[in-house]
């Protein structure tokens, strides 16, 4: 049954101090709304089960994107479309710029926020692989304080994340440090636009001398969470990529990720396109790898 | 029994809509797609699916293309809003509608205000843009005549009708 907006309250405090006031007088009760790309599908099919929400769209400190030597800031409210058009971004980060211009369609983009997809912590998601292997930081704000979280402790089980209830993500954070990894993002799904993932994957790696010096790989929708995949990086570390080490790494990959049968695919399909988009990977890196 | 949930207050929420400097009084997490078309009454902006997958209820928010289905009233406060009503006077909008009649980009018309609107903010930013730059910026709109083939061409043709004038 649709919502009826009259059963709904939203405020908009329109700068984060006042804001997080909000949040800390009545925590877990108000839940936050930028874009509105994930929360509003949920309100309109009468399924929102929060009736206070705190709008965080108009909010400038949450829009930021700053440029530091070793980092790069982006503000959790900035938008798919603003992740794209960033120079920086697209040059030195262009998983996350790919994993952006593959998220919905372009009114989508315009309105959904890195942070938003975050905090929804669907693991689906497609900018999240690309966070995972360039170590993002988040940064989480309340009343009571500023904490950093290393991303890739920051989502605890399926829809569950680090966040208290009176907690807000202010940025996401990634060191400068990838521009010389050859890069590889692949969503395999229906169709690009609008359509959610069957598996996507993010992948990093550097050759020298022969033999994979750095590997990064990380999935959606293979597991609960967004996952990396630290087992099959660490037989990597240091090997000379050949057909026989291809075909070894698919079947520790696909023994480390823990897919499900749901309306969008199998888990036995996931699997195997999983150890497939591993081995795409491992072949373009060996390549490519060296001149990246 | 639920406990009867609280209420919110409707407030005032003033825009600029299709130019004109507008006010309307409504609960602040009422679509702005039902203000533009019960309040306003503007119903060229449709409503498809309600979820933010179809695009026929897209709007230009601000200069960014939205889906006013996804978008709280109260978020469009003080925002300059354009509907496909507020197109008319638009420099793009006689290449549009010649190219739409004449490569069949319409059929039923549900979807063609938010196709239209897409191409407005697609063409504004690129003036002669790649067929892939068509499908990517049309791709967040669906259309269950056309194919979508008749519609590209339409907005390659418009496109290439406003350069040459």
């Amino acid at each position: 049954m649709r919502a009826d907006p009259a059963e709904y309250k939203l405020v908009s405090p329109g700068n984060l101090q006042a804001a997080l006031l909000v949040m800390a007088g009545e925590p877990a009760q108000w839940l936050p709304i930028a874009g509105g790309t994930d929360v509003m599908v949920l309100y309109s099919a009468g399924k929102l089960p929060n009736r206070k929400l705190i709008n965080i769209w108009n909010i400038p400190e949450l829009r930021q994107i700053e440029v530091f030597p070793e980092r790069i800031r982006i503000g959790a409210a900035c938008t798919y479309t603003a992740l794209r058009r960033h120079e920086i971004i697209s040059r030195e980060f262009p998983l996350l710029a790919t994993a952006a211009s593959w998220t919905g369609g372009i009114a989508n983009q315009n309105r959904g926020t890195l942070g938003g997809n975050i905090a929804n912590a669907s693991p689906a998601a497609d900018s999240l692989p690309a966070l995972l292997v360039y170590d993002a930081e988040l940064t989480l704000i309340s009343m009571r304080g500023e904490r950093r979280v290393a991303y890739r402790n920051f989502h605890t089980g399926y829809k569950r994340t680090a966040l208290a209830d009176d907690e807000l993500i202010r940025d996401i954070s990634l060191p400068r440090r990838f521009s010389g990894y050859l890069s590889h993002a692949r969503k395999v799904g229906a169709r690009i636009a609008q359509a959610i993932s069957k598996v996507c994957l993010a992948g990093l790696g550097q050759i020298a001398n022969g033999t994979i010096r750095d590997v990064r790989l990380a999935l959606g929708s293979v597991a609960p969470v967004p996952l990396r995949l630290s087992e099959t990086e660490q037989m990597l570390i240091g090997k000379q990529i050949e057909p026989s080490l291809i075909e070894v790494v698919r079947k520790t990959a696909m023994g480390e990720i823990r897919p499900i049968d749901d309306i969008r695919s199998t888990a036995r399909y996931r699997a195997a396109v999983a150890g497939n988009l591993v081995a795409e990977f491992l072949e373009k890196l060996a390549a490519e790898g060296t001149k990246a | 029994m639920n406990a009867s949930p609280e209420t919110s207050a409707k407030c005032e929420i003033p825009f600029t809509v299709n130019g004109e400097a507008r006010k309307v009084v409504a609960h602040p997490m009422e679509r702005l797609l039902d203000v533009l078309r019960n309040d306003l009454k503007l119903t060229g902006t449709k409503e498809g699916c309600g979820e933010g997958e179809c695009g026929s209820c897209s709007v230009l928010l601000d200069g960014m293309l939205v889906n006013s289905c996804l978008v709280p009233a109260a978020q469009a406060s003080g925002a300059n809003i354009v509907t496909i009503e507020g197109m008319s006077a638009h420099a793009l909008m006689k290449p549009l509608q010649a190219a739409f009649l004449e490569c069949g980009g319409a059929q039923c018309g549900i979807c063609t205000p938010g196709m239209i609107l897409a191409a407005v903010h697609l063409l504004e930013k690129k003036p002669e843009p790649a067929v892939e730059e068509i499908r990517e910026g049309l791709a967040g709109n669906l259309c269950r005549c056309t194919g979508y083939m008749q519609i590209f061409e339409a907005v390659a043709n418009a496109a290439r009708r406003r350069v040459a004038t």
